[in-house]
């Protein structure tokens, strides 16, 4: 068997006194959806960090499509091809929808050192733009400015940015954040086409969504994988129930 | 004026509607104009103050690249303009007076000056920023105040105005005036195309969200390190036209106030338009030339005047044209 | 060695001048999150308002005192109507704003006390040396501002860290919206910490008077000085704005001292005397560049920020 597109061993991380994150351990073969879960202050936030390259970690190896990275900044893992999207909306708010995606494309095209030339009459850097746009159902606010998008369509354009990189792995902090209904439904939808064309990383507190998504789960617990496996197998899992879902079972009545 | 600058070069954006166009186009035309006025009237000290406004201009617009644009707040930029004008200054006295040779030595000393500072400084952020790059020019003020074969604290008179081996006669108060305008015009073509480019946008995308920068995979540092040095070496050229406009350079050129000048012209046009900075310029000098003829005391009304530009007009004079407000 | 000791009491002396003006200054900045480079200007009123009134009265102490009193009302009228307006906004309208009102300043100063500047005579008593250790005498007045310096800074300690005041400077410091929260009027906090900052500088202007001239200007060189301390103290810290100020006071006379001296083994003397002033100059941007670049937050950098 081949190894693992991402392939997390050991990664521990301590914030003074409190574990962060305690030899946390994850194998994600190319092509799958892989959620983590875990009550508030399980540490998936650190997770992120330390997946995206902000945060280092104090021990533990990551290796991403048969190279160690552990040591590796973020702009370096999004060249490798782990992009990312972020729990808080983080685009450049002054610019437009397309000239997001547009710079996004151009952060991968390689070429930023050009100086005289009008990077909006780029067709090389435009046409890949705009498509992502469409692809994602933002066509028509293509030329309005980030701070005039709704929260929804930020939601949308977030992951249209991270999908210009043109990731192998997509990294998705909590995606539904914030979100109502029908644009729950509408991404959920939008990252179900998704699958299978890539590997994604779905950290998310609706547990709706991570059901309908997602291949394999792993659920932390204070900074601890105390399960792993297919969805049938973690909803069964005592722990994760006793932990967890137990929680969420008794609330839901 | 939309014409002329496409000949030149300029990329017009969808957005330069007519009244955001008109403005700067009146503001050239009467820039290019002041010679004829000159000549009218057989007034000279026109040509000097304009000549001077647009000598600042530039040296404004290289800020707002890096301040406006860039989001880096540079608060050493007058620096730039005493090392261009030392240049100049220094290679006279030891008798090179050929242009061809002080010109490129002040633009090239200006640009490892500007490595050097972006370098150390670009670690920090915020107000460290803006009080490292003060330290690097105060350093260079105390430099220029030690050279006493250059006049020391006093300063130095240049003897001669650079020679262009007969293509333009600096001596030429129309000639001199003329070139300073050209060039300004250069530098308004140079810096709407840089920032247009690829790399003018990955530049405005670290201003806007450095985090983000680097999650789409780039390193802004070099990037902006670039940025730093190109606005170093246009500023070092303007301080080779001041020293050649002048006849004059002393420490006082890079004090922190003339720095803190800089910042104020680069605020008041307009930070992050392309326009901005000379709109600023010709506001602050001719206002401060205005109100010294009125008055004895001209900074008590330039002063509070600046004060309610910082509270009430936020985005500059150019947002009274319609440009887009600083969020 | 007594001459090292004498230049060395010297340093202190401009370090704790120093000290005054960051204190306040650092303290601006933590709280209000407001640069401030109108902050010289307080200094330069102190000077011209102690020479004013204790040739008015008589009397050094008295005009002391009431320009103590003038510079913190000054201080608070100008927060309320100038200053309250640029808080929350951008750090480059600070320094627009507030680069028009030293301009302001200079020149209000210009039209009321006129351009040739003043003096500020010490009261005959003050006019004596003491001797410290053997042999060394010191004048009288520079160790009497040392000694009420560190009173000050004594002070200043014991108001912000044990008196009510002093902990919603610090809570401020650290967290602007829960004092709001709390209840606590911000804007009359602002106002009294904005007026203390002001009676600081205003100290240290009317302390510095009598050693300098009183002249327009004379906040200009000294604030980016302070600016240096706070930067390299780190910003909002008063205990890194004190270490700061006596390694700053200490490089700068230190080096203007001994300099000459050194440079002249290798040089000869004229330019000896013309770089020794400037390369002492230059060493305290260097020492502040250095920091920087090591440490980017200051020696003492704010727990929060």
């Amino acid at each position: 068997m081949s190894e693992p597109l991402l392939q997390v061993a050991g990664l521990t991380k301590r914030f003074g006194g409190v574990i962060a994150a305690e030899a946390i351990a994850l194998a994600i073969p190319a092509g799958e959806c892989h959620a983590v879960i875990g009550p508030n202050g399980a540490g998936k936030t650190t997770l992120v960090g330390l997946l995206a390259g902000e945060i280092a970690p104090e021990r533990g190896s990551i290796r991403f499509d048969g190279r160690d990275i552990t040591a590796l900044a973020v702009p370096g893992r999004s060249q490798l091809g782990l992009a990312r999207s972020f729990q808080i909306t983080s685009l450049f708010a002054d610019f437009t929808a397309l000239d997001n995606v547009a710079l996004a494309v151009q952060a991968h095209d390689g070429h930023s050192f050009r100086f005289l030339t009008d990077a909006r009459r780029d067709a090389a850097l435009r046409e890949p733009a705009r498509a992502a746009l469409e692809a994602i159902g933002l066509g028509s606010r293509a030329d309005a400015r980030v701070d005039k998008l709704s929260h929804g369509e930020q939601r949308q354009l977030e992951i249209a940015v991270a999908l210009a990189t043109k990731p192998r792995l997509l990294l998705l902090d909590e995606p539904m954040a914030g979100l109502g209904s029908d644009e729950s439904a509408r991404m959920v939808a939008m990252l179900r086409r998704l699958k299978g064309s890539l590997t994604m990383v779905l950290i998310e507190h609706d547990m709706a969504t991570v059901f309908a998504l997602a291949d394999r789960i792993t659920v932390l617990v204070y900074g601890r994988v105390i399960a792993s496996g297919d969805p049938a197998a973690v909803r069964a899992d005592a722990a994760v129930r006793e932990a967890y879902l137990g929680e969420q079972d008794a609330r839901h009545g | 004026m939309k014409a002329a600058l496409k000949v030149l070069g300029v990329p017009l954006p969808a957005c330069w509607l007519a009244p955001r166009a008109a403005l700067p186009a009146a503001v050239l035309a009467l820039l290019g104009l002041v010679p004829v006025y000159a000549a009218a009237t057989g007034d000279p000290f026109a040509l000097t103050l304009f000549g001077r406004i647009e000598i600042l201009s530039i040296a404004a617009i290289s800020l707002n690249l890096i301040m406006g644009y860039g989001g880096m707040a540079s608060f050493g930029h007058a620096a730039y303009l005493g090392i261009g004008g030392y240049a100049v200054g220094i290679l006279w006295k030891e008798g090179i007076t050929s242009g061809f040779v002080q010109w490129p030595a002040a633009i090239a000393v200006s640009a490892l000056f500007a490595l050097v500072v972006g370098a150390l400084s670009l670690r920090t952020r915020g107000v460290y920023f803006i009080m490292i790059t003060l330290a690097f020019a105060q350093m260079v003020y105390y430099v220029t105040q030690g050279l006493d074969r250059y006049g020391g604290d006093d300063g130095m008179t240049i003897g001669s105005r650079s020679g262009f081996a007969g293509l333009v006669d600096l001596n030429n108060a129309t000639q001199l005036y003329y070139l300073c305008f050209a060039l300004l015009l250069a530098s308004l073509v140079l810096v709407s195309r840089v920032v247009n480019s690829r790399f003018g946008l990955v530049i405005q995308g670290a201003r806007s969200n450095e985090r983000r920068m680097r999650a789409i995979g780039i390193s802004t540092f070099r990037y902006k390190l670039v940025c730093f040095v190109i606005a170093g070496a246009l500023c070092g050229l303007s301080g080779a036209l001041l020293a050649n406009h002048t006849n004059f350079i002393s420490p006082a050129m890079m004090y922190w106030t003339r720095s803190g000048d800089l910042m104020v012209m680069v605020i008041l046009g307009g930070l992050g338009s392309l326009f901005g900075p000379v709109l600023g310029t010709v506001t602050y000098l001719l206002l401060e030339e205005a109100l010294s003829r009125v008055t004895e005391y001209p900074g008590l009304f330039l002063g509070p005047g600046l004060l309610l530009v910082a509270i009430f007009l936020n985005g500059g004079i150019e947002s009274l044209f319609g440009a887009r407000r600083r969020e | 060695m007594l001459y090292f000791i004498e230049q060395c009491l010297n340093g202190v002396q401009l370090g704790m001048l120093l000290f005054l003006l960051a204190a306040g200054l650092t303290l601006i900045f933590g709280i209000m999150d407001l640069v401030n480079l109108a902050h010289g200007s307080l200094y330069m009123l102190g000077a011209y308002f102690a020479a004013t009134f204790a040739a008015a009265t008589d009397s050094f102490v008295l005009g002391a005192a009431l320009a103590l009193v003038a510079t913190a009302a000054c201080g608070m009228v100008l927060e309320v109507i100038a200053i309250r307006p640029l808080y929350g906004r951008p750090h480059l309208d600070h320094v627009l704003g507030t680069f028009g009102l030293l301009l302001f300043f200079n020149e209000l100063v210009r039209l009321i006390w006129g351009p040739a500047g003043m003096t500020l005579s010490l009261p005959s008593e003050m006019l004596t040396a003491v001797q410290i250790i053997p042999g060394l005498y010191y004048p009288l007045y520079r160790l009497v501002i040392i000694l009420v310096a560190l009173a000050v800074a004594a002070l200043l300690y014991v108001v912000v860290m044990r008196t009510r005041l002093g902990m919603l400077i610090r809570a401020g410091a650290s967290n602007r919206e829960m004092v709001g929260a709390l209840g606590v009027n911000i804007k009359l906090l602002y106002t009294l910490v904005f007026g203390l900052g002001a009676t600081l500088a205003g100290f240290a202007g009317l302390m510095q008077a009598p050693i300098l001239t009183v002249q327009i200007g004379m906040g200009e060189n000294i604030l980016i000085l302070a600016f240096v301390v706070i930067i390299i103290g780190g910003i909002g810290s008063i205990r890194g704005a004190f270490v700061a100020a006596v390694i700053v006071g200490l490089i700068d006379t230190l080096g203007r001292a001994f300099l000459p001296d050194v440079l002249h083994s290798v040089l000869s003397v004229n330019a000896a005397m013309t770089l020794a002033p400037a390369i002492s100059s230059m060493s305290i941007y260097m020492l502040m560049a250095a920091i920087l670049v090591f440490r980017p937050e200051g020696l003492f950098p704010a727990a929060s920020r």
